[in-house]
């Protein structure tokens, strides 16, 4: 069965099909304090297939699948776990029924152990007392039957993120699993982790496991999944076989765009070599001897996957990583090592791919964090002082030009929605002469409007001679804005595409370990 | 998640709301003080009284603002009593063999312990400025460790009974003389505040105090030398502090060890009922120095309303909690009131 519908859809039809779907959303809708963050939303599970759930960011993929899990109860509409109507009283209940949902933000205690946290709150005791015997035997069995590397005592403090993730979900499998829910479980794993996640999900499919997969990577949907539902606004647009499903549909079922709305044409005029890195290998082995070059009037890709080495390469330019070898050379000058301060004041600008982490200073105003990065020369300072004026003139200029909403630049980022955030982070590089801007995945969790109009200035930029190297997992945005392309796998370079050599299937080619099948 | 990306109004739009998270919780406090105080005493609100509070609040004032500094980079300072004890000691051992050495060289005696006092109060704020910025030690360890090594400095260098010999002039200089009806001491803490208000407000470094501690390493990001600026905030710090030590030993006439033990506490608590952010990157002078008026009044009223000293104390400390409190329900407030 593959309902498609775009508009919002009312029709799957619960009983038209023969297998009975063990776990069901029926029209639920959530309500948050002004948000309708789902509406009316229909959402089935069968017994051993992967459902990938699809959408940008605020698409109300999370709300759905904490429903599912327990986290949250729906305002409207209900849940049924093999065909029977459930309410579900929280985590710990669901977990009973054998539906464990792995999150992004996991719920580990860190200074406990591994057989600690696999049975935190579900102790297993002997006379009132904690049977520790029992669970560590427990604990091992489940490792081991998941094959995971991990050994019931060590403390999860000393685990890197990836195993902290397999914690998760062993803890999963602790009792009898029918329904795992995944949360973009591989944002944080190396690809041969995420390998790893992915023969283990195999694995529990052919146990009638059902999945349900979040994620806004398309090569993941492909890769593993069976059906896709595609969620947007709150709503459901469509679900649809995977089979049936290509990067430009999915796009278009996202965004509601199609995909020339979407991405602009550039016109590409290459220029003068600005930024040269060769050989380069970091300290920690995360990039080995990578080269790239990219030249003023040209959009660069990088692409990769979470992992691969992409980001470290950006933030390597601007002094965040050390060096172990290699030279990094902007505009003819040997700049490897050297600070932020430094590459800002030489016109480079990196754009940080977590906004929140690394890019804003959320409780200062949209004024102060724009001119925060060139407030050491004119006209934002004038014979020691700051004028805060001209200031004001100069960053309510790129507000306008950013059509930033609202429009007050005194107001502070907690009050801004995620695409004006990110309107902001990019701001910071338009107040100044900045000839080259590394923009590392500078449309993540903004909407269609503000991706839009990113791209939009990622093409004024690079027509007016500016060089970008565009680092990115977003597939779509590599083969529709870059005029080159670099790929890199597991901090090698792999490939660089020219023009029309990028394309889906060699880009992916480059993300694996193998082609895709 | 999703919340995030809406842009829909919340109930929290209302006028009181918006100006609770706009100007904190001072203003509502100070008003109730008043009210109060005044209803319980007739001599609480007149002329006299009001300067005695200004200058009984000048110390705590100027502490608070350097405090604010350290808070605003997201730590705090803990030593800034033993600054003023240790400032004191050192001033006060300068100025009095001087004194008894060159009777007649008054200005120099005093300006030469003025100088000592505060240097050695500055230097506290310098290592503790090391610490925090070059060794990553967390301000409470550092802070508490400095203060430490400074009061057991000062009781040695003291052996714990006050330091005599103090120039008259120095107390009739910074402590008692009048201009225009308004002791001296105020007009020091008055400059400050403008030094300060300038700093914070029309200064790179002042901005990159707030960056700093809004977030480090988007600060880093943007080309700033966030070391330095940590450094600088306990620097200043130190030396605010060192400043109110020199001006409260002129009031004691005395080089004292025991003074300054309330000032971490008081100093924290006028910075937090004045809305300054315990998480760093927020905060306004202006309602410090009120905060620290605050405080000040209080103190007055309940000395007025003849309410122990002890009592006094327990009252102090609620306000600070429930200022903390404010404070979370101010942040709770500002995420959902978008617009």
């Amino acid at each position: 069965m593959s309902t498609e519908t775009v508009a919002p859809a009312a029709s799957v039809g619960a009983g038209s099909t023969p297998p009975t779907p063990i776990l069901q959303a029926q029209a639920v809708s959530k309500q948050f304090p002004g948000v309708l963050a789902l509406d009316a939303v229909d959402f089935e599970l069968r017994a051993g297939e992967v459902h990938v759930l699809f959408g940008e960011n605020g698409a109300g993929k999370s709300t759905l699948i904490q429903i599912l899990a327990g986290v949250h109860a729906p305002t409207e509409g209900g849940v049924r776990f093999r065909g029977e109507p459930i309410e579900l009283q929280g985590v710990h209940h669901a977990r009973t029924l054998g539906i464990s949902a792995v999150f992004q933000e996991f719920s580990l205690v860190q200074t406990l152990t591994i057989e600690e946290n696999l049975f935190l709150g579900a102790e297993l005791t002997n006379r009132g007392f904690l049977d520790k015997v029992a669970q560590h035997r427990r604990a091992d069995d489940i490792l081991k039957q998941l094959g995971f590397p991990l050994r019931p005592r060590q403390r999860i403090q000393d685990l890197t993120r990836a195993e902290q993730q397999m914690v998760e979900i062993a803890k999963a499998f602790r009792t009898d699993l029918s329904v795992l829910i995944l949360d973009e479980p591989t944002a944080s794993l190396t690809d041969r982790e995420a390998e790893r996640l992915f023969a283990m999900i195999e694995q529990a499919k052919t146990r009638g496991v059902g999945i349900v997969y979040v994620t806004h990577r398309m090569s993941e949907i492909y890769r593993l999944g069976d059906r896709v539902t595609v969620l947007r606004d709150g709503k459901r647009v469509a679900t649809l076989d995977v089979a049936e499903a290509d990067d430009e549909r999915l796009l278009q079922l996202m965004t509601g765009r199609v995909i020339s709305q979407v991405f602009p044409k550039i016109a590409y005029q290459p220029g003068t070599p600005l930024l040269e890195i060769s050989h380069l290998t970091t300290e920690d082995g995360a990039a080995r001897g990578v080269s790239l070059l990219v030249r003023s009037g040209e959009v660069v890709g990088l692409a990769g996957l979470v992992g691969s080495g992409k980001s470290v390469i950006g933030r390597a330019c601007f002094g965040l990583e050390r060096i172990a070898s290699g030279r990094i050379t902007f505009d003819g000058e040997d700049v490897t090592a050297r600070s932020a301060r430094a590459m800002l004041d030489r016109g480079a600008f990196y754009l940080p791919p977590d906004r929140r982490e690394e890019g804003l200073v959320m409780m200062r105003s949209v004024r102060e964090n724009v001119s925060l990065p060139w407030l050491a020369a004119r006209p934002f300072t004038r014979f020691g002082f700051l004028d805060r004026s001209s200031e004001r003139t100069k960053v309510r200029d790129v507000a306008d030009r950013l059509n930033l909403q609202p429009r007050n630049i005194e107001h502070d980022l907690e009050r801004l929605s995620g695409g004006n955030q990110q309107k902001v982070l990019l701001a910071k590089g338009l107040v100044s002469a900045v000839k080259l801007f590394i923009l590392d995945e500078p449309t993540v969790g903004v909407d269609v409007g503000t991706r839009v109009a990113i791209y939009g200035f990622i093409r004024d930029l690079c027509e007016s001679g500016a060089g970008i190297l565009l680092i990115s997992s977003d597939l779509p945005e590599i083969l529709h804005l870059t005029n080159r392309t670099y790929v890199m796998y597991r901090g090698d370079m792999r490939a660089e595409l020219q023009g029309a050599e990028i394309t889906q299937d060699r880009v992916l080619a480059n993300f694996f370990e193998r082609a895709r099948a | 998640m999703d919340r995030k990306e809406a842009q829909h109004r919340f109930d929290y739009s209302g006028a009181l709301p918006r100006l609770f998270v706009r100007i904190g919780v001072l203003p509502f406090l100070l008003l109730i003080a008043l009210i109060v105080f005044t209803a319980l005493s007739d001599r609480f609100l007149t002329a006299e009284n009001l300067i005695t509070v200004a200058r009984q609040a000048t110390y705590l004032a100027i502490v608070a603002m350097g405090q604010m500094l350290a808070l605003l980079t997201g730590g705090f300072d803990l030593s800034v009593g033993k600054i003023v004890a240790i400032t004191s000691v050192i001033t006060a051992l300068t100025m009095a063999p001087l004194a008894a050495a060159h009777p007649d060289a008054t200005a120099a005696t005093l300006t030469l312990g003025i100088l000592a006092g505060i240097g050695a109060g500055t230097l506290v704020g310098v290592v503790n400025g090391v610490g925090v910025a070059l060794f990553n030690v967390s301000p409470f360890m550092m802070t508490l460790g400095t203060a430490a090594i400074s009061f057991g400095i000062a009781l040695t260098l003291t052996s714990g009974v006050p330091v005599y010999g103090i120039p008259d002039a120095f107390g009739t200089i910074f402590s008692f003389a009048r201009i225009f009806d308004i002791p001296s001491p105020v007009y020091v803490t008055a400059g400050l505040f403008v030094a300060m208000y300038v700093l914070l407000n029309w200064t790179r470094m002042g901005r990159y105090f707030y960056a700093v501690g809004g977030n480090l390493k988007a600060s880093r990001l943007s080309g700033i030398n966030t070391r330095f600026y940590l450094f600088m905030a306990y620097v200043l710090c130190g030396a605010l502090a060192a400043v109110a030590g020199a001006l409260l030993t002129a009031r004691l006439e005395t080089g004292e060890a025991n003074i300054g033990a309330s000032m971490p506490l008081d100093s924290i608590a006028a910075c937090v009922i004045g809305g300054v952010s315990l998480r760093g990157g927020i905060g306004n002078v202006g309602n410090v120095v009120l905060g620290a008026v605050f405080i000040g009044l209080i103190q007055n009223g309940m000395d007025l309303a003849q309410i122990q000293s002890y009592l006094q104390e327990v009252v102090i400390g609620v306000l600070l909690i429930l200022a903390v409190i404010a404070d979370q329900l101010r942040q709770f407030v500002m995420l959902r009131l978008k617009d």
